[in-house]
Formats: structure tokens, sequence, C-alpha cells
């Protein structure tokens, strides 16, 4: 995509700590984290619950604003500094450069809003559309994710369409600006296995038909292998082992990489 | 959109007719007691009870009663009261209803704008001073009695101080109509509204804050920031859209309560001549056509705006569209 991802890594991050205070106490949640993808990388960020995955990807986003955080470190963006980012500034980066895709498409979206609506409104936050331009560029996006009849879907609500059709909707509307670098927190958890396995032949194909790279964060192994180009393994809160998947799958250097991949069942 | 609306007006009709049957069974029907002696008042001569017994059709069966009810309070309106030297109590209702509907309206107007103002700006500024004032603003209002507040607004803005250049624009109590003077219905009610509305703004601001403070946890919320909306849209077209809901509900409830002669304090307290204080004065002279009359009337708005919040609701709201 960008011309300077030789000179910069799309996204750098370097010695990112994130600590919580609570009662006075500062609790690490994430540590010295440091890792960087190229254009068009699928990074998997793979550990349990309470490994500090999801924090990271809102620190990335910038949407930690709760009192008594600290973020410190470094987060590089196309070679620009976005950690300590006016908020302004961040905003205008956040769903056109940086988009998310969340775990649970049923509570993701505005209840009472068509889906075609809420789409509609970051194309035109981000950019000079008029309302008619922008559902012409819904329609297509949603086609795109290969959902049926997006003219239609596009005038639903939420709640009228299954779980795999709002997550092709939440994809669409992550991608409607182009971003650079797509974060998916747990993007197949809440689907069923076949519609999993959709959803993520979807997410490999948008690095060719969109050049999109994306930080793919799961607690599935699974899905990991069948995915990702290379992974990160964090353990309470720290990187335990980095590498490409082939690798780490063959080759687990971590007693807890080992474990994990132990826990895929046969 | 256009069915679930019918079906709701067709339950609107049989529930206005399951209550009128109430209504007319406990005032008439109830064993041991004579209707006829109740209508014709306190010591009736035995001509006027045989002249209401005629009337009414206390002499048939209970069905012919009802409709006969029925009759003269919505087709023939010549409901009449005895206590009253036979003043027709339905163009008595329908001269104070105006009256009523202009204090709920106003004060109404005012209740949802402050509170939506309040309850937005404390919910942005969750945890604040700001949010802490506003709530304890409203906590006040919620504790204070209408008709404590309506005496002493009145003990200030028409006695003592009414010769102040603050006051003295203040007309004296009682309701100018609208058709008369607008300017004098204004001035006339704005006091009125302004001591209603206090109540309310109390309540509806601190549940619309709570409302807006759990809404601001869903995932959603969380969404729309994702998506690089400004904090002031996520807030408003995000937040406070949902948690309208509640309160829409909660409003077309407490206005129709009012309308059907909830305000009767307020009214009192201003010399208000509406519906709240003609329900009381036929309490007070146990005036039994003019009672009957005026609880229908309260039980028929509060049925309709129970519809018309339904209907709000199917709008708000496009889960409910569906579930039928």
């Amino acid at each position: 995509m960008s011309t300077d991802t030789h000179s910069h890594p799309l996204l750098d991050v370097r010695d990112l700590c994130i600590s919580f205070t609570s009662r006075g106490q500062s609790i690490p949640i994430v540590e010295n984290m440091s890792f960087s993808m190229a254009g068009r990388e699928i990074l998997g960020l793979v550990g349990e619950s309470g490994s500090g995955k999801s924090v990271t990807a809102m620190a990335l986003m910038g949407l930690i604003d709760a009192p008594g955080v600290t973020i410190t470190g470094s987060v590089r963006f196309k070679g620009q500094e976005i950690l300590g980012l006016p908020a302004r500034e961040f905003r205008a980066l956040r769903g056109r450069e940086i988009a998310m895709i969340f775990q649970d498409p049923m509570t993701a979206f505005t209840p009472v809003y068509t889906i075609g609506w809420q789409i509609d409104e970051q194309l035109r936050v981000h950019n000079k559309f008029s309302r008619k331009q922008a559902r012409t560029r819904t329609i297509e996006l949603l086609a795109e994710m290969g959902v049926p009849d997006p003219a239609n879907t596009a005038n639903r609500y939420p709640h009228q369409l299954s779980g795999g059709l709002r997550q092709r909707a939440m994809i669409a509307m992550a991608l409607s600006c182009n971003p650079s670098v797509l974060i998916a927190d747990e993007p197949t958890t809440a689907l069923d296995v076949t519609v999993q396995a959709q959803i993520l032949d979807l997410m490999r194909k948008l690095r060719t038909t969109h050049g999109s790279s994306i930080l793919l964060i799961t607690h599935d192994m699974g899905v990991v292998a069948e995915t990702c180009d290379r992974t990160l393994v964090l353990y309470s809160g720290r990187v335990a082992e980095e590498g490409t998947t082939q690798d780490l799958f063959a080759h687990p250097q971590h007693p807890y990489t080992a474990a994990l991949l132990a826990s895929i069942p046969p | 959109m256009i069915l679930p609306l019918l079906r709701r007006m067709g339950q609107t009709v049989f529930v206005l007719f399951g209550i009128s049957a109430l209504v007319f069974a406990v005032f008439f029907a109830t064993p041991g007691a004579d209707p006829t002696a109740r209508i014709a008042g306190r010591n009736a001569a035995p001509q006027t009870m045989e002249k209401v017994r005629k009337e009414y059709g206390f002499d048939r069966p209970l069905p012919v009663q009802y409709a006969i009810m029925m009759k003269k309070l919505f087709i023939t309106r010549d409901l009449a009261s005895y206590a009253n030297r036979g003043e027709l109590v339905v163009p008595e209702i329908m001269r104070a209803a105006p009256v009523t509907l202009s204090l709920v309206t106003g004060a109404a107007i005012i209740w949802v704008v402050l509170s939506i103002g309040m309850g937005v700006l404390a919910a942005a500024c969750k945890g604040s001073w700001i949010d802490r004032l506003l709530m304890m603003v409203g906590l006040i209002g919620i504790s204070i009695p209408v008709f404590w507040l309506g005496q002493v607004v009145n003990l200030i803005t028409q006695n003592r101080y009414h010769d102040t250049w603050l006051f003295s624009w203040v007309p004296g109590l009682g309701y100018v109509p609208f058709t008369q003077s607008p300017l004098a219905w204004f001035r006339a009610l704005v006091i009125p509204w302004c001591v209603l509305a206090v109540m309310f703004v109390g309540i509806y601001s601190r549940i619309l804050r709570a409302d807006l403070v759990a809404t601001m946890g869903e995932d959603f919320m969380r969404t729309a920031r994702a998506k690089g909306l400004s904090p002031s849209r996520v807030l408003l077209r995000h937040g406070l859209r949902t948690a309208l809901i509640t309160f829409v509900s909660l409003f077309g409830m407490d206005f129709a309560q009012l309308v059907g002669g909830g305000a009767l304090l307020t009214e009192v307290v201003f010399g208000l001549p509406g519906v709240g204080r003609l329900t009381y004065q036929a309490l007070n002279s146990l005036d039994l056509p003019l009672i009957m009359a005026t609880v229908m009337y309260s039980a028929v708005f509060v049925v309709l705006a129970n519809a018309v919040v339904d209907a709000a609701y199917l709008f708000l709201d496009p889960r409910v569209r569906d579930v039928h």
C-alpha cells in the first residue's frame, strides 16, 4: 500500500507497557511488548484470557481513556508516533487508517440503526460523501464481503441478521475507509464452526483485495495455524515467543507455547 | 409497522371498554348500596329519587344501566349533577380539560428539555463535581413537595415581593384562555409550569443519567468510538438515542397521569380550574356523576397515552417491531 513501508514497518510497537492503578497500587497488564507488522501481513496475537491481548488492541486504537491507566512505550504507525497523539488527530486515524472488528457482532452494532446507516456514518465521518454516495459504497462493500442481496440487507437492523452476516457487515464497516491496519479481536469466537471458516476465508482474501494488514487476536491455535503468517505468543502480559507460524508450530521454544499447541483438540 | 399499530389500536378499544365497565360496576353495581340515593345526593326528596331511578334505568337490568350511562357520557352528554343543581357534567369537564392540558404540556416541555440537558451533561462528566452537583439538584427537586413549593412561590411573587421589578409582571392567580390572549395565558401559566416541572426534572435527569452511564459500557459504544466518531456524536447519536427508549415510555405514563387529573395539587395551589381541581370538588361534595365522569376521563387519557407510548416504542426500537 504505502510506499515507505521499506523504510518503516507499517506498525511498530516498542516497549509497550500498560498498567492499571487500583487502590494506589500499579498493576502491570502488558509489559515491554515489542513487535512490528509489515504491509499485507497477518500477525496472530495468541494467549489465554487475561494475557493482555484485548487491552493491547484497545491501546493501539487509542480507546483506553479510563483514569488510572498508564501507557508507556512507543507505537509508530507509518513512522509517526501515535501514542499520546491529541484526541482529535487520533480520531482522524481511527476507523480510517486503523480499524477494528469486535468479537460479538450482535452487541457491537447499535441496535436502533440499520446496518447500512452505521456503515454510511463511518464513510461520511472520514470522507466528504453525500448520503447517496455513501450508500452506494456501502452496498458495494457489503457485496464484496459476500453479503447476499446487499441493497436490501443495508436496510435491515442488526437483530434481523444472522451472526455470520452481522460479522460480514462488521468487516465491511471496518474496511469502509480502506484502513492499512485491521485489528480483529476474536472475530470468530461468537460464531459457529462453519461460519467461522467462511469468515477466516474472507479475512485471508482481504489482504489481496484490500491490501490490509491484519492483527488477529485469538485464543484458538487452530485459527492461528490456518490464517496467520507470523504469530506472537502472549503470556501474562509479556511476549513469550515470536516467529513465523510454521516455525512456531514445528519447534515451539517456550514451554507455554508447547502447552498451547498441546491444547488443540486432535 | 402498520400491522402492529392496528393491533395495538384494537387492544386500546378493548381496554377502554373494560375500564368503562369496571368503573361503572364500581359505582353502580356495588352490592348493598342503592346508586339512586347516591346520585340524587344527600337528603334527596322522594320525587327526585323516583326521577333519578327512571332516568338512569335503575329499575332495569345492569347491561341496560351500563348502556344508558355510556349514552349519557359519550353520545347525548347530558349526564347531570344533582348535588350541583343540574349542572351538566360533560361540558364541565370539557371546560376544565384545556386548562389542565395547557398546564401539563408547558411543564412537560420544560421538564423534558431540562432533564435531557442535565442527564446528558451529568453522564458526560461522570464522576466529576458537575455530575454530583446536577444529581444533587435533581434529588432536591424530587424531595420538594409541589404544594409547598407552589405556596412559597406564591408568597414571594404574589405577596411579599410582588411590587419589586422582578415580579411585578406576575398576574393574580387564575387562568386566562389562550384564545383570549396568548400573552396573558403564558404569564398566568409560566410559574405553575416551572413549579410542576421541578419534581419531574429531578426524576427524569437522574433516570436518564443512569441509563446513559449503563449504555456507555455497551459494546456498540466502543464500536462507535472505534469508527472515529467525535465524543459528542457517540454520546448523542448512539448513547442518548438508545437510552431515550426508557425515557419516552416513562414520559408517556407521567404525562397521561397528569392530564388525567394528577396535577391536582398544582391546580389547587394556583387556582387553575382544571380537571384535577374539578375531581377534588366532586369528591368534596360527593357528586357521583361528576366523579364517575372524571374517573372515566382520566382512564381514557391513561389508556390513550399508553397506546401512544407503544406506538412510539415501535418507532424508536426496531427490535420491538419484529416481536409479533
